[in-house]
């Protein structure tokens, strides 16, 4: 093989992955091209990349790049100056005139993992650097940003908690009234958090928050705060503290079939097919939708409606087709009950008349709903215990809610603890603290206001027991600190079942809560019950509590038969023979003969007596 | 009840589920060992151990990840350094490519090999008997100038030459086939050799090594070499060792009614589709595990019948199992008959 030599500094440029062509100086190039973007020439949405291992240089102009803003400097001086700081105060010029200006400039991984030296504050600046942060709380994303104190948390913890402030109830939009969505909650009396973030306040998060401060004792409260649980004091529960609205929209449309024949909102008449009790219908109005403000039962009728038959009727007596119409309402799922909220009549897509109902139940806290604070600190209510049993500071103060002190040190969420004491003395002193990422208050600076306030420094009260009113041995921590109430409530997870539907194909018991269904006792639990021995258990759990059937089986050709129904009597249909004997099988079994008969196998059973 | 003699305290109740049982007691532990450890980070890592091990023994692979035997030397060599690193290195196997360089040239058809003195004198080898080893590979000729070989291959296609090049990096010129490393080590009282690479039936004819106490974790070998029984031991053996490694507490019986479930055909057989579940007595039992089509076809076509005397069939057709509580059965004699059979 023979090589070619090649100029050393050549260098591959592409756009957006596609090669274009060569450059004989790669950097000199890289530098044009980004002095072109600083002023204007380029558009400043277009990155470039010169990798000098690969000698590639990229110039990205797609969609999909993770971009951030940094200050431009050039030798040593940041290109953002004082008086353009001065400007922007007074409103003449906008962030879009920045970069315009050529004064921040947008990078994204590419270009900033080669070509930037940052310095995170001005102070550090020297020769070398070529950008400067606008602020080191920009390093994290949206949704920790509004997290107090992050640095003083464990990552994992991080990024539980930004998981779980997604699932916090609050005032998710002001419209929620007139809007239909099918499932929302809405919680009351939302408050914005006493510790808060810049990001928070640039959001204007605390026009539409999330939670609500509590004050938190850290202690254990007879054994009702183990692993997790919290206890919360009934009295603030009964003050409103964490309830919440939870809205269903169900819908419906009048659909029309082939054949011109539609459905029809109506209260059904009792000779229609497959009608309900009149009960059911008692708050339906003369146009057979629910009246708003009527309260709703589970399996209630929230929208009568007819529907023409499925299959065409045979011809009656008197030589017509007769209308014989079905039962098709709309009913609140079973479990689910409230009171209708609002009616909406509109068109569907399709033109056609179109109902929704939304149905309000009010959820008040209690036991197993689950809340957690913002540093990934999540637990279930355990109690509800009634105020004057809770431990209480001589000025009366008694928690809104105990946390067992075990969640902490396992999990090194300082955080909580910091905001707990800003909590605390932002409630004395009446400012908020600010907890923003690197840049916030100071530990110091919260136990000063504490101290100024006649507080203990580290937060710590002398509590007395509720129930005897002696005082408490150990003095307590105790501050402030927002919780929120995340959507998993247990009065729309709880599910029971002794008896109820099975499956159409199996007859075995239906699966998941929305069909009553059973819980599934699988492999490895009936591995168990063998393994124990437990054989006659073993055979009630999976067939007398599931498909068991009774088939007729032939002695001589070994096959399932069948009962005429017309003629009342039972045969064969394979051998006509007539020895025919009941057996107790699963009617799984029974499916899966069926199923080797449709590969082309015929299974036979052979029939002894039993032992 | 009267008093139990030792014996029959040991006794497995009749109808006892032994197979669920080991398999739950070994599984559980098991499901621990994936949490906790893969590998050992790091360090070199030897022998592959915990769950990719167990997986290896239980699979009955041919060869395993990492084979590698424990030879335990006789009575005049197991005391002597120096005799136990000799017998150490003359096992090693050493093959041309480890002491030398091997390069191509295609266009004038030759094969030059650079030998590395040192490595030669280390390993006191011969470079005549080099030389003639080289030229048994089907070398037209053999040139020898210095510490380089010229080879001339026979035949003149690059694919020819080719086929000569790997032969002589292959090429042993001394110790066993298959044994990439072996080092000295000390047991409590007495030193032994540990290898990379297994070969047992040269090993344990090698002068100066204790043929009654040699060992390979390579279970396929042993049971070609000394008999299935062996191979049971061995499964039960390095099963063992995992489960100890990882301080995992497992009764020996459990892993000693897998290791026999595994053996029990006269050859080590895998737990999976190719083995055991495989060889399930009963159509539906092997139908409900893997490949169910492909099962009931061929019992049709055999026109097999299943006695239903499994665990799995009964539970498929919906019957009491024919264990624990599901075995007694109540047997009633007829009174009158037996008013009939006293009177007479």
């Amino acid at each position: 093989m023979s090589k070619k030599p090649r100029p050393p500094e050549k260098v591959a440029v592409y756009v957006n992955g596609r090669l274009i062509g060569f450059h004989t100086n790669g950097i000199g190039l890289y530098r044009e091209l980004r002095q072109k973007r600083r002023n204007g020439e380029i558009n400043p949405e277009v990155n470039f990349g010169l990798n000098p291992k690969t000698k590639e240089l990229h110039i990205n102009t797609d969609s999909g790049r993770a971009r951030r803003p940094y200050i431009i400097v050039e030798n040593g001086k940041p290109k953002f100056t004082p008086e353009l700081k001065e400007k922007l105060k007074k409103g003449e010029i906008t962030w879009k005139d920045l970069v315009k200006m050529g004064v921040i400039e947008y990078l994204d991984a590419e270009e900033s993992g080669e070509h930037m030296y940052l310095a995170i504050s001005e102070k550090d600046l020297t020769n070398e650097h070529t950008h400067l942060d606008i602020d080191p709380l920009t390093i994290t994303g949206i949704t920790v940003s509004v997290l107090p104190f992050p640095e003083y948390n464990s990552s994992p913890r991080i990024t539980m908690a930004c998981a779980m402030s997604k699932q916090s109830l609050g005032l998710y939009t002001n419209n929620f009234q007139l809007r239909g969505d099918s499932r929302a909650h809405f919680l009351f009396y939302p408050q914005q958090p006493l510790v808060q973030t810049k990001p928070y306040k640039l959001l204007k998060f605390s026009e539409r928050p999330a939670g609500q401060n509590f004050v938190v004792a850290i202690t254990s409260y007879f054994g009702y705060n183990m692993g997790d649980a919290v206890v919360i004091n009934k009295n603030a529960i009964d003050r409103a503290l964490g309830r919440s609205a939870f809205y269903k929209t169900y819908e419906t449309e009048e659909r029309r079939y082939p054949g011109g024949q539609k459905d029809k909102f109506e209260i059904p008449n009792p000779t229609v097919g497959g009608y309900r009790e009149e009960e059911m219908y008692r708050n339906l109005g003369e146009d057979g939708i629910i009246v708003p403000e009527s309260e709703v039962k589970s399996k209630d009728v929230l929208v009568g409606k007819t529907s023409p038959p499925r299959f065409l009727e045979e011809i009656s007596a008197f030589g017509l087709t007769e209308e014989k119409k079905r039962e098709n309402s709309i009913t609140a799922k079973s479990g689910e009950e409230g009171i209708v909220d609002s009616v909406m009549l509109t068109e569907s897509p399709s033109g056609n008349k179109l109902v929704k109902v939304k149905v309000r139940s009010i959820k008040i806290p209690e036991n197993g709903d689950k809340f957690a604070s913002r540093h990934g600190q999540k637990g279930v209510v355990g109690l509800l215990a009634p105020q004057e049993d809770l431990p209480f500071t001589a000025q009366g103060i008694v928690p809104d809610l105990i946390l067992n002190p075990h969640a902490i040190p396992s999990r090194m969420t300082a955080g909580h603890i910091l905001e707990m004491i800003g909590g605390k003395a932002a409630s004395l002193s009446g400012n908020l603290i600010d907890g923003s990422a690197f840049t916030g208050d100071k530990e110091e600076d919260i136990k000063k206001v504490l101290r100024n306030y006649g507080f203990e420094e580290y937060g710590k009260e002398t509590l007395y027991d509720g129930v005897s009113g002696e005082q408490i041995e150990t003095q307590i921590f105790m501050g402030v600190i927002y919780y929120q109430k995340l959507h998993h409530l247990v009065s729309n997870k709880m599910h029971v079942r002794s008896r109820g539907p099975v499956q159409l194909l199996t007859h075995q018991p239906t699966e998941g809560r929305a069909r009553e269904g059973g819980l599934r006792f699988g492999e490895m639990e009936r591995d168990c019950l063998i393994g124990y021995g437990a054989g006659l258990l073993l055979k009630e759990r999976l067939l007398e509590e599931s498909d068991k059937t009774v088939e007729l089986v032939c002695n001589s050709c070994g096959s399932i038969a069948v009962h005429d129904h017309i003629k009342n009597r039972n045969y064969c249909p394979l051998c006509e023979g007539n020895e025919l004997h009941e057996v107790e099988m699963s009617y799984a079994f029974k499916l899966l003969l069926d199923e080797i008969k449709a590969i082309g196998i015929l299974p036979r059973l052979i029939l002894k007596s039993k032992a | 009840m009267a008093k139990q003699t030792s014996d029959e305290k040991m006794r497995i109740i009749p109808g006892e589920a032994v197979g669920i049982v080991a398999a739950q007691s070994i599984g559980e532990p098991g499901t621990q060992m994936t949490m906790r450890t893969f590998h050992y980070a790091g360090v070199a890592e030897q022998v592959p151990t915990g769950l990719p091990r167990l997986i290896e023994i239980v699979d009955a692979r041919r060869t395993p990840k990492k084979p590698m035997m424990d030879v335990s030397l006789d009575k005049d060599h197991a005391k002597d350094e120096k005799k136990a690193s000799i017998v150490a290195d003359e096992i090693e196997e050493i093959t041309l490519v480890k002491i030398s360089s091997i390069e191509e040239d295609f266009s004038k058809k030759l094969i030059h090999i650079k030998i590395d003195k040192r490595l030669l004198s280390d390993e006191r080898l011969d470079i005549e008997e080099i030389r003639k080893k080289i030229k048994a590979t089907g070398a037209e000729r053999v040139e020898l100038n210095g510490t380089v070989f010229t080879v001339k291959p026979k035949g003149d296609t690059l694919r020819s030459i080719r086929r000569v090049t790997n032969k002589i990096k292959e090429l042993r010129l001394k110790g066993t086939k298959g044994i990439s490393r072996s080092v000295v080590l000390k047991d409590k009282n007495e030193l032994f050799v540990r290898t990379g690479g297994s070969n047992m039936i040269e090993v344990m004819n090698w002068p100066g090594v204790d043929s009654s106490r040699c060992y390979t974790n390579d279970i396929k070998e042993i049971e070609k070499v000394l008999g299935i029984e062996a191979a049971r031991n061995a499964i039960i053996r390095e099963v063992n060792q995992v489960l100890d490694m990882q301080n995992l507490d497992v009764d020996i019986r459990h892993i000693m009614l897998l290791a026999d479930a595994m053996c029990m055909d006269g050859e080590v057989k895998s737990v999976g589709r190719h083995g055991l579940s495989g060889e399930k007595a009963g159509i539906l039992a092997r139908a409900a595990f893997e490949e169910t089509i492909k099962h009931l076809i061929t019992a049709a076509v055999k026109g097999e019948v299943d006695q239903l005397i499994g665990v799995t069939e009964n539970i498929i057709i919906g019957q009491i199992v024919p264990l624990g509580t599901g075995l007694v059965n109540l047997k009633m004699k007829r009174l009158d008959k037996l008013i009939k059979a006293k009177s007479e």
